[in-house]
């Protein structure tokens, strides 16, 4: 004969695993919401947070990149195509420098191959676009990034500078 | 022009047609709106915000929905019977909708006073199941049929419960007409007068099997989208899903007006001085639906076996026992007749 646990049995047929579960949906019903209103609220980002690509300037505006490759090489996806020749002032820039975003798999490590701050991920996490082709980004649109965020970016570098 | 709409087959066709009409357009769209208030609360159970983009506050969330299911592709799957295909759906919403008939919502605003009110009910939600099976064959696909047949056998199952609880009441009241049912509940001490409390614990049991024939969580069985997917509404697409959904939806609405007709009073005000009227209806009918939504929130699915156990060797065993006892309580008239209201005229 098994023992009967009749607290058991009584709490079951009374429903109290219910009741203390309502008691306590009740309280977060009424409790603050922990979800934030994303379109017009945005939670905090690190500085180290790794969005979509931009190539930068220097301040005289000059392009950083001179097609080193090392981000090419790097790049675990083989997301980035670049091609360069000598400039007429006889310097090394890239004449194409592409990186397929939907192959990117943002893991940074073309910005720490760079060594001359040239190639960033920057803060921007909202670049949806409604056709594939939108997200195959060249020099042009990496570089107009670089000017759009130049500002957040150069802040967050500043701000991580002492951990690297 | 009252002789018009009273006597000629014309007027009372139109009459009637006019009836159905202002029982079922402020139906469903109470009901785009009870999606809403489903939604929200679940959100605001797990801290969320829930549906607030489309309208203020997201009001026009389940009209967005509505036009985008409207919009969609309807998928045959290759080898399905198209005609069932397609009369599952509507099966499933019709059979829904038309238990609403006997449903009274005020004293006298019912579209059709008869006096197998009850019976009728729950005639027609056992149709409901044929919707289930039907769409669960017609897809041609595996999984489907095998939520089906789960779904069937939990809605089966759950009906003899149902109705056994029912008996209790009809036992009490005499009469098997809704507008009977509330007349037996009215007494001196409001509340205190209504079937809750002689019935106290069918209460629960309606409740728990109400969710189950609805299909509702913790009893989601059929639908468990965490593992299933959607059970037998796998296959489906666009505007048969939708009338899926809107038959579920109303069927879970209907069980509430029911909990609020056999155990609240209906349209009974609570304290006694207070005027009675459809506003209490509503409003039992609304609390009703919260606690659909708030278990739907708090309470973990079931397993299948678990299911089946409460339903054949908990639920059962329980209201059988109850339907001797108040059949016993009623014909020796015992707590003050409580449980004869018939003899003690209501």
């Amino acid at each position: 004969m098994t023992q009967i646990d009749y607290k058991r049995a009584a709490g079951y047929f009374l429903l109290t695993d219910f009741f203390k579960a309502f008691r306590l949906g009740m309280k977060y019903f009424v409790g603050p919401k922990v979800t934030i209103n994303y379109p017009h609220e945005k939670g905090p980002l690190s500085p180290r947070f790794r969005g979509e690509h931009a190539l930068r300037r220097y301040p005289n505006g000059e392009e950083r990149c001179i097609a080193c490759k090392l981000c090419e090489a790097i790049c675990p996806a083989q997301a980035i195509t670049i091609d360069a020749e000598p400039r007429d002032d006889g310097s090394r820039r890239t004449t194409r420098y592409d990186i397929d975003m939907t192959k990117c798999i943002y893991c940074g490590f073309c910005q720490e191959a760079c060594p001359v701050d040239a190639i960033v991920e920057g803060p921007n996490f909202e670049f949806s676009t409604e056709s594939r082709e939108e997200l195959f980004y060249d020099k042009e649109k990496l570089l107009e990034n670089g000017e759009r965020w130049e500002a957040e970016i150069a802040k967050n570098l500043e701000l991580d500078a002492p951990y690297r | 022009m009252i002789e018009f709409f009273t006597t000629t087959n014309l007027g009372i066709f139109l009459l009637t047609v006019g009836q159905v009409l202002l029982l079922v357009i402020p139906l469903l769209v109470a009901l785009a709106f009870l999606m809403y208030a489903d939604r929200k609360i679940w959100a605001a159970v797990q801290l969320r915000r829930g549906p607030n983009v489309v309208g203020t506050f997201g009001l026009l969330q389940s009209f967005a929905d509505f036009l985008k299911y409207i919009v969609k592709e309807v998928v045959f799957p290759a080898g399905a019977d198209k005609a069932v295909y397609l009369l599952a759906p509507m099966v499933s919403l019709v059979m829904a909708l038309i238990a609403w008939a006997v449903i009274p919502f005020n004293d006298g605003w019912v579209l059709s006073d008869i006096n197998v009110a009850i019976l009728y009910v729950f005639a027609v939600s056992s149709l409901e199941v044929y919707g289930v099976i039907m769409g669960g064959w017609a897809s041609n696909s595996k999984y489907p049929f095998l939520g089906s047949l789960r779904s069937a056998a939990q809605m089966i199952s759950y009906e003899v419960s149902l109705g056994l609880i029912i008996i209790g009441i009809i036992i009490s009241t005499g009469s098997m007409n809704f507008g009977d049912i509330v007349a037996a509940q009215d007494g001196a001490y409001g509340i205190f007068s209504w079937y809750w409390l002689p019935h106290f614990p069918m209460l629960f049991l309606f409740f728990i099997s109400a969710l189950a024939e609805t299909n509702r969580p913790p009893f989601d069985l059929p639908e468990a989208e965490s593992e299933l997917v959607a059970g037998y509404q796998v296959e489906y697409s666009s505007t048969p899903f939708l009338l899926f959904m809107i038959g579920e939806l109303v069927a879970v609405v209907l069980m509430c007006a029911l909990v609020s007709l056999l155990f609240f009073g209906g349209w009974l005000s609570p304290i006694p001085g207070l005027p009675d009227g459809i506003l209490w209806m509503i409003l039992k009918m609304g609390a009703a639906f919260f606690m659909f939504s708030m278990v739907k929130a708090l309470v973990p699915r079931y397993r299948y076996d678990q299911l089946m156990r409460i339903g054949w060797k908990v639920f059962l065993p329980m209201s059988l026992v109850w339907v001797v006892l108040v059949a016993f309580l009623a014909k020796f008239e015992l707590f003050g007749g409580a449980y004869a209201r018939w003899a003690i005229g209501g």
